[in-house]
């Protein structure tokens, strides 16, 4: 649903608040149908150029080898209210770029992390991103048709997660089963707030 | 070669050079803009035809509505950072307006709206 403005020109804009979350994880398992199961448009997709700044280390003395290299990410939307828009970004496949991208992370409310029993280890970089970046985040694993079931308490033992961090079997085809992750999420979010006294790791836009 | 035939496709990559719609400008973010920064038209798009095509397609898109930098840079297909420089000068020239808020001073967190992002995502 499109908010209409109603503001004629000239006129300071209505006020408007918009959020995000982030859907990070291991390539293939599951990001962007996530983000398509909840989001009220079809996910679209957006590229960054990062520039990843590495000095040589031979003796090329002032000779820096800036390499750049493009990431996409899918991202859907959600219209709460014609006051809130909130936005969902699946992280882009390529793991150890999207790191880098500053942005992305800034701002951010929460994060889900998806992992995939049968690959439990790809979804490593992205918890060891979120707990550093201090950004709220859930652990939702993601089960696939034909995968053997583990409880929450054997994913959590098998990733060594922080203690507090929720854990949810999902299936994010479905939208209730997205839906109950992110509901966990941000009441999660909300309770780390508490906590710290203090703002999630950064405050919303 | 016949003309109708094209010696490139898909894979070629983009045959205008990124920066080639910016002027060669990548960083000139004046307002500040990030990607989840909202904005509307407060301009007709017929009021923008002297405009280049990715400016009057922003202006277009943008009318009576609120998008965010990021679904405007995937509409017209360009980077994030050539979107945020094309809607900087569209909101100089008083094409758009902005409408998301900067995020608080304090280091209070901001309850009310995690409040009604939970409720909002309850509600789905």
């Amino acid at each position: 649903m499109a908010s209409v403005i109603s503001d004629s020109p000239g006129r300071r804009a209505a006020t408007v608040r918009s959020g995000k979350l982030l859907i990070a994880g291991g390539f293939g398992v599951g990001k962007t149908t996530m983000v398509g199961s909840v989001s009220e448009i079809p996910p679209l997709r957006t590229e960054e150029t990062l520039t990843e700044l590495s000095v040589a280390t031979d003796d090329l003395t002032g000779i820096e080898d800036k390499r750049t290299t493009t990431v996409a990410l899918d991202f859907g939307r959600i219209t709460i209210s014609p006051q809130l828009i909130l936005y969902l970004f699946g992280t882009p496949g390529q793991e150890r770029f999207w790191f880098l991208w500053r942005e992305l992370a800034l701002g951010a409310i929460g994060a889900v992390v998806l992992a995939d029993t049968r690959r439990l280890a790809s979804c490593f970089p992205a918890v060891d991103f979120f707990e550093r970046s201090r950004i709220p985040f859930v652990l939702g694993v993601n089960c696939f048709e034909g995968t053997q079931r583990y409880t929450e308490d054997e994913v959590r033992e098998a990733i060594d997660l922080t203690p507090g961090v929720p854990v949810q079997l999902c299936d994010v085809r479905e939208r209730a089963s997205s839906k109950r992750v992110l509901t966990t999420l941000m009441q999660h979010v909300i309770s780390t707030a508490q906590q710290r006294g203090g703002p999630p790791a950064s405050g919303p836009n | 070669m016949n003309e109708s035939e094209s010696w490139f496709d898909e894979d070629a990559g983009p045959l205008v050079r990124p920066f080639a719609l910016t002027r060669g400008r990548a960083s000139v973010n004046r307002h500040d803009l990030n990607m989840i920064t909202l904005v509307s038209a407060t301009r007709s798009d017929t009021e923008a035809v002297a405009l280049n095509r990715e400016s009057v397609e922003i202006v277009r898109l943008c009318q009576g509505r609120l998008l965010s930098v990021a679904e405007i840079a995937a509409h017209l297909d360009v980077l994030l950072v050539v979107a945020k420089v094309l809607i900087s000068d569209l909101i100089d020239e008083g094409f758009l307006t902005v409408h998301s808020v900067a995020p608080p001073p304090t280091n209070v967190p901001d309850m009310d709206l995690l409040q009604a992002v939970l409720d909002g995502v309850r509600n789905l």
